[in-house]
């Protein structure tokens, strides 16, 4: 009896552990690496590549590498890898460039501001993004011009608000734009707009001609003085259009124009003032500091700039549309090195004798105008991307031209291109290395400059110099790179693939 | 006629006493503008902390401390070999010093003229030691690396036909492919200008493995340059330079110059220090110009020593820049 139950079972079977070539590391390697002959193959192939690769590279920047030294013969042993002592030599020449030294503190105060404003606007989850933007936008910028020039600009004070007062004025004439809309704010606009071109006119034409007139004030030329009549009587009319359209609809308008006017007054006395900082001409820049405030110029200017010009391309205004083409197209059919030639080069010779504006400045102004029309393509292909009825919605809905941009086609259009502008801001960063050929020492201007230095001269301190250069370069591209994608993981909930 | 001609002459008078001199321009400016190459090993770059230096730097600083007593009151502006003669025709900076080779056409084309000859390179041969040569004349059937595009390439040729001698020419278009192709070996010898041989030798693996033949086949005189029409600051230039020379000479060093001051009964050497006659202010500047551009940068011997000789990692001979009492070609007037 006993053994006629014997098939069932009183207990479980005894859990065995899985093969062993099916489970732990043993069997990844197996599935993964040496499924079958050939992956086999690879896999040895790529390892032993792997290895050679690594051994090289490794040995030469660690193991053989020259840690400690003075001078070049440290470097010149028989069989030595990377020659470190230079770079440490060199270092804070490659992130100051010829900055004074005891004046690098403003450099680092710079750098400490920029990073400790950008970091948390970078960060989704901390409040205050509109004043952190705002403070990284316009008040960073003057801070570090300032700091890194020393401030205590020689511009005339009369001459700036003179410039100030017409600038105001002309903004006064168009205000009516902003509370009637484009068309009604045109008809009402209109005398204005006629007096303040009338006013430009005559400006340009006194600087191209001597016009003779009989002077009325003592010093100031009549020409000046109807001029700037003109334009304030033009802003005038704007201002009592927009006054006549009630408090409601005029109260913000008037008060952005007023806190406008005010922003630049103080912009002008700050950049007046004498903070007692000692003025360092630009030629004295270098290194990463230079390659930053290239990179970062560019990148700041040409969003806003690119995204204006790409939808000005796209719009029905044939002068906006023809301005934006041309625009795009003379900028993106010049090689950079050209830009940077004429910006340094050419420019002057065009400029009357006697301005001399600085030729960082310059090249600033080329580089930001060149990364905008590539920017401006970039965008145009998002918004091309977006299919006609989401605007004929906006339409449908009332919406006017730039809430319809802002509110629906520019989300999703820079959504789509967020690959697109990164990949223009990376190429941008590491373009800067072209303001070497017009005498600027970026990082790697800098860095090459350091081999003409005879007491480091050895076989191995260029490759040391590369190596380092490509890592700080590698470090700032792959840091964008990494953030881009964290954005686009955010924001791409709808359509990822 | 008369009047008309000395109503001309008193116009020019007036034009040329309203243009101020240059040395009142670096007086009043308190700073002297120097050009010099952005970086040239031994003969200007910058070091470790970022300051200049090197041999055409210490000439300037030389010329600053004769000026204005203080040889850091230089501003060096770094200069492209193209718009070198244009900026200092153009007054952008005061003196030339920027290892420029004085041709006849650079006097003759340009408003310039050249101070004197501070170092004289010419064109040499890079050979490896284990190669035992110790002259080019016996290089015939040889392999030479060199850069084309230069007057490199046409001295070479010159020299080996004029000897009857054959050479196979390797040539590259850019340094770092010259450099490579010598340490492959792919030529028995590398030929360049001296000055620049030295520093190339630092950049090869073995640098000591490798010598500089002592044969020159090209004349490279360098020197200062100044502006045409200053006579007055061109005298103060030229007269540093050979001040300084004078100075190896007659063995005033910067350490000796207050000793010798105080003590020398050598009339050259009191003539030098300002000791005797009116030298220094005929010169325009006082009579201690010499003494202080000594003291700040030593005679032509120290300069040569620190940036380019023994104390130098270049480590390059005096060979034709020694003295000519020392079996060099370097000869210059006498203070006198």
């Amino acid at each position: 009896m006993e053994h006629s139950v014997a098939y069932v079972r009183t207990e479980d079977a005894p859990i065995l552990k899985p093969p062993a070539n099916l489970v732990g590391v043993r069997g990844w390697v197996m599935a993964n690496l040496f499924p079958n002959w050939s992956n086999s193959i690879l896999t040895v192939v790529a390892a032993l590549f792997t290895y050679w690769v690594l051994s090289n590279v490794l040995g030469w920047a660690i193991f053989r590498a020259t840690w400690t030294g003075e001078s070049r013969d440290a470097c010149i042993v028989e069989g030595a890898g990377a020659c470190w002592p230079f770079v440490q030599a060199k270092f804070a020449q490659w992130i100051y460039g010829f900055y004074p030294i005891d004046q690098r503190w403003r450099v680092n105060v710079c750098f400490f501001v920029g990073a400790a404003a950008l970091i948390p606007l970078l960060m989704p989850s901390l409040p205050y993004k509109k004043w952190n933007a705002l403070f990284l936008l316009f008040a960073f910028p003057l801070l570090a011009l300032i700091l890194l020039t020393g401030g205590h600009f020689s511009f005339g004070f009369g001459a700036f608000i003179s410039f100030v007062v017409q600038f105001l004025a002309i903004v006064a004439a168009f205000l009516p734009l902003t509370v009637f809309g484009i068309e009604n704010g045109i008809k009402s606009a209109k005398p204005g707009l006629i007096l303040v071109a009338l006013g430009l006119v005559l400006r340009v034409l006194s600087y191209a001609f001597d016009i003779p007139l009989p002077a009325i004030l003592d010093g100031v030329s009549t020409t000046y003085l109807i001029a700037l009549l003109l334009m304030l009587a033009g802003g005038a009319w704007g201002l009592l259009q927009v006054l006549g359209a009630g408090p409601q609809a005029s109260r913000p308008v008037l008060r952005a124009w007023l806190s406008g006017g005010v922003a630049l007054l103080l912009v002008a006395i700050l950049l007046k003032w004498d903070f007692g900082l000692e003025y360092v001409e630009t030629s004295q820049w270098g290194g990463l500091l230079v390659t930053l405030v290239v990179a970062i110029t560019g990148i700041v200017f040409s969003l806003p700039v690119g995204i204006l010009l790409a939808l000005g391309r796209r719009s029905n205004m044939p002068i906006v549309k023809y301005f934006s083409i041309g625009f795009i197209e003379i900028w993106r059919g010049v090689p950079l090195i050209t830009v940077l030639f004429m910006a340094s080069y050419m420019l002057p010779l065009f400029l009357p004798p006697g301005t001399n504006f600085d030729k960082l400045t310059r090249v600033l102004i080329g580089i930001a105008l060149f990364s905008s029309a590539y920017m401006a393509e970039v965008v145009r292909g998002g918004l091309q991307a977006i299919p006609k009825g989401q605007i004929e919605a906006a339409q449908a809905l009332g919406l006017p031209y730039w809430s319809t941009m802002n509110l629906i086609v520019l989300p999703q259009a820079l959504r789509i291109v967020i690959p697109g502008i990164v990949n223009s801001f990376i190429s941008l960063f590491k373009d800067t290395t072209l303001v070497t050929v017009v005498g600027l020492y970026d990082l790697m201007g800098i860095v090459i400059a350091g081999f003409a230095d005879a007491k480091w001269a050895s076989s191995q301190t260029a490759p040391t110099g590369y190596f380092t250069a490509a890592l700080l370069f590698w470090v700032f591209c792959f840091g964008m790179s990494r953030y881009s994608q964290y954005v686009e993981r955010r924001l791409n909930t709808g359509h990822k693939r | 006629m008369k009047k008309l001609i000395l109503s001309l002459l008193a116009a020019v008078l007036f034009a040329a006493s309203a243009h101020a001199t240059t040395l009142e321009d670096v007086k009043a400016r308190g700073k002297l503008l120097c050009g010099v190459n952005p970086g040239l090993p031994g003969f200007a770059d910058k070091g470790d902390d970022g300051a200049w230096v090197g041999f055409d730097v210490d000439f300037c600083r030389a010329v600053a401390a004769a000026v204005l007593g203080d040889a850091a009151q230089v501003d060096y502006v770094a200069l492209t070999a193209q718009d070198r003669f244009e900026k200092l025709a153009s007054g952008a900076v005061d003196v030339l010093a920027r290892n420029t080779t004085w041709t006849m056409e650079r006097e003759t084309k340009f408003p310039l003229r050249f101070a004197g000859v501070n170092y004289m390179d010419g064109q040499g041969f890079l050979v490896a030691r284990a190669l035992g040569v110790n002259s080019v004349f016996t290089m015939s059937q040889a392999a030479i690396c060199f850069l084309t595009g230069t007057t490199t390439e046409a001295n070479v040729a010159d020299f080996f036909r004029e000897r009857q001698m054959v050479f196979t020419p390797v040539n590259f278009d850019s340094v770092n492919k010259v450099v490579a192709a010598y340490e492959a070996g792919q030529c028995d010898s590398y030929t360049a200008d001296q000055s620049q041989l030295y520093a190339i030798r630092l950049k090869l693996k073995a640098p000591d493995d490798h010598i500089i033949l002592p044969d020159v086949i090209s004349k490279e005189p360098l020197g200062p340059m100044v502006r045409q029409g200053d006579e007055q600051w061109f005298n103060i230039v030229r007269w540093t330079l050979f001040a300084l020379v004078n100075a190896e000479e007659l063995d005033v060093k910067a350490a000796s110059v207050e000793d010798l001051k105080a003590s020398s009964k050598i009339p050259a050497v009191r003539r030098l220090l300002g000791l005797e006659g009116t030298f220094g202010v005929d010169l325009g500047l006082d009579a201690d110009w010499a003494a202080r551009a000594i003291r700040a940068t030593g005679n032509y011997a120290e300069i040569f020593e620190r940036n380019l000789g023994k104390d130098s990692p270049l480590g390059i001979e005096r060979g034709i820049n020694a003295l000519w009492s020392a079996g060099g070609l370097l000869y210059v007037p006498p203070v006198r």
